[in-house]
């Protein structure tokens, strides 16, 4: 794998459990224990009724573009390089929105509605992140 | 009954590129807004301005200036900041905290070179390694409501260019306007895509610039230079990722308008003029949806054949707006100043006719993923 020049997380306590899953390969969402709401992005509380009662579950990693954006010009690192690029908000079957990248796939060709799978970006020894293409 | 503020005093810095600094271009915007007001430096009490001044918010300006205020606010929700900021003065005025509040902003984003709507969005906060990771802009986040309002009903790229159309004759009628030569919609069409579908002339300009407010209690009516413009009703709102489950097509602007407007007592058909945050096109399109000027997934008609530039039945952003004025990166602030001169009649050219009630509506952050909204209701004397 070349040098990744794009933004890399910061991971913290909270959002561990979620990126050692992305290094092994498995897209998590969480479930209010309190409430049974889904959510995503993963964090401390439930959004739904703020309590702390919440447990990773594994996503099926598909779902649909919900809305996206082919960016032409942009100052963001690493993207500058590959430009057009797909930014976009995916629907997972688990009815929460994911924000993302859609990769490997013409950009001429997304679309809203365009069935897509997670796939993995190995973006470094033991460090992966989550994108999007054509299921 | 609560006492109704009163804008008495508005200033907008007229240089859209500066040599002037941050602190330099709020001063001479505060001085100027207060001889509009004919009030002075010993009348301020209450200081709003946003943490995007150099340093800790209010601290650095507030010693520049050498001011003493007994009340101070630093919100900052993006753009709309000093719209909120107008609705909080009033709040701090009604409570007998201040009587005379002073807002300012400035900002040198075109002579330092900030790339505003194209520059990595990282807010250095838990949320970005969720969105900043995947090559976030800002035309990037506005874009995605864009391509979605456009599956969901059918808008076109043709009526979106139809607001930078508009909104570029109104600023040929103003003279501090960044651009001020007319465009066609094949024009907007014909300019660069910068995130998909959103043109270069879908994007509003980087400038320099700044401004300040006066916001006073109805007990100084008497004491002010011009008659002032009454604060009929004000309220705001945050949208965001709600979990993960999210009708990115509904703005803030869904809750903020209809709560100033009740305040106020109105509706949207008593609206003269309206003043709309248009960091892009399609920020004025969802707008004017969400504050009942036309159904939601009609805005693309709406905002089609003049109806809302002047002489239509809802003159927009008379000023030029962002998209051909000036936009430093907070724009807020101008919305009002341009809607408090509406309805003070001194617009010359572009002054909208017999104007009475101008609604003024902020939208700070991205419409893609968070933003507040921020709405007023103003009315003449």
């Amino acid at each position: 794998m070349a040098d990744y020049a794009k933004p890399l997380p910061e991971i913290t306590a909270e959002s561990k459990p979620f990126w050692d899953a992305c290094a092994r390969h498995e897209l998590l969402v969480q479930k209010c224990r309190a409430c049974g709401t889904v959510q995503y992005y993963p964090r401390g509380v439930c959004a739904a009724c703020w309590s702390a009662d919440v447990e990773w579950t594994p996503s099926a990693g598909r779902g649909r573009v919900y809305t996206f954006t082919v960016t032409y010009r942009t100052q963001a690192r690493g993207f500058r390089d590959e430009l057009p690029y797909v930014l976009a908000w995916i629907e997972l079957e688990e009815g929460v929105q994911v924000m993302s990248n859609i990769v490997a796939v013409d950009p001429a060709k997304v679309a809203v509605g365009l069935p897509v799978r997670v796939t993995f970006d190995d973006v470094k020894e033991g460090f992966s992140i989550p994108k999007f293409t054509a299921a | 009954m609560k006492p109704q503020a009163l804008i008495a005093g508005v200033h907008e810095f007229p240089e859209r590129k500066t040599a002037k600094s941050m602190l330099e271009i709020q001063a001479l915007s505060a001085r100027a807004a207060l001889e509009d007001a004919g009030l002075g430096k010993k009348d301020v009490d209450g200081y709003f301005t946003v943490a995007a001044n150099p340093g800790i918010g209010p601290l650095p300006i507030v010693d520049y200036l050498n001011l003493n205020p007994k009340y101070i606010d630093g919100t900052t929700i993006g753009g709309s900041s000093f719209v909120a900021h107008v609705n909080h003065a009033a709040a701090a005025i009604a409570e007998g905290r201040c009587r005379v509040a002073l807002i300012t902003y400035g900002s040198t984003s075109r002579s330092s070179g900030v790339a505003v709507g194209t520059r990595e969005r990282i807010s250095g906060d838990y949320l970005d390694q969720f969105e900043a990771l995947y090559g976030t802009s800002t035309v990037g986040l506005y874009a995605m409501v864009a391509r979605r309002h456009m599956h969901e009903y059918g808008t076109t790229s043709e009526q979106l260019a139809e607001i930078a159309v508009a909104t570029r004759t109104h600023a040929s009628l103003n003279p501090l306007a960044l651009y001020r030569d007319p465009i066609s919609v094949k024009d907007v069409l014909a300019s660069p895509m910068i995130s998909a579908p959103l043109h270069l002339l879908d994007c509003c300009v980087i400038t320099d610039g700044g401004g300040a407010l006066v916001v006073v209690h109805p007990d100084l009516a008497r004491d002010l230079k011009k008659p002032p413009v009454r604060l009929l009703g004000s309220a705001e709102a945050i949208a965001h990722t709600s979990g993960g489950r999210r009708d990115f097509l509904v703005s803030a602007a869904a809750e903020s308008g209809p709560r100033a407007l009740a305040e106020a007592g109105l509706s949207p058909r008593d609206v003269s003029m309206a003043m709309i945050y248009d960091s892009f096109t399609i920020t004025v399109l969802v707008t004017l949806e969400d504050l009942g000027f036309c159904k939601k997934g009609q805005g693309g008609a709406f905002v089609s054949g003049g109806r809302i530039a002047l002489g239509g039945e809802l003159p927009i952003n008379t000023d030029g707006g962002g998209l051909s004025s000036n936009h430093p990166g907070m724009r807020g602030i101008f919305l009002v100043v341009e809607a408090v001169k509406q309805l003070r009649g001194e617009c010359g050219e572009r002054q909208v006719r017999d104007c009475r009630v101008a609604l003024v509506h902020g939208t700070g952050g991205a419409l893609g993923n968070r933003h507040s909204g921020a709405t007023l209701i103003l009315g003449r004397s």
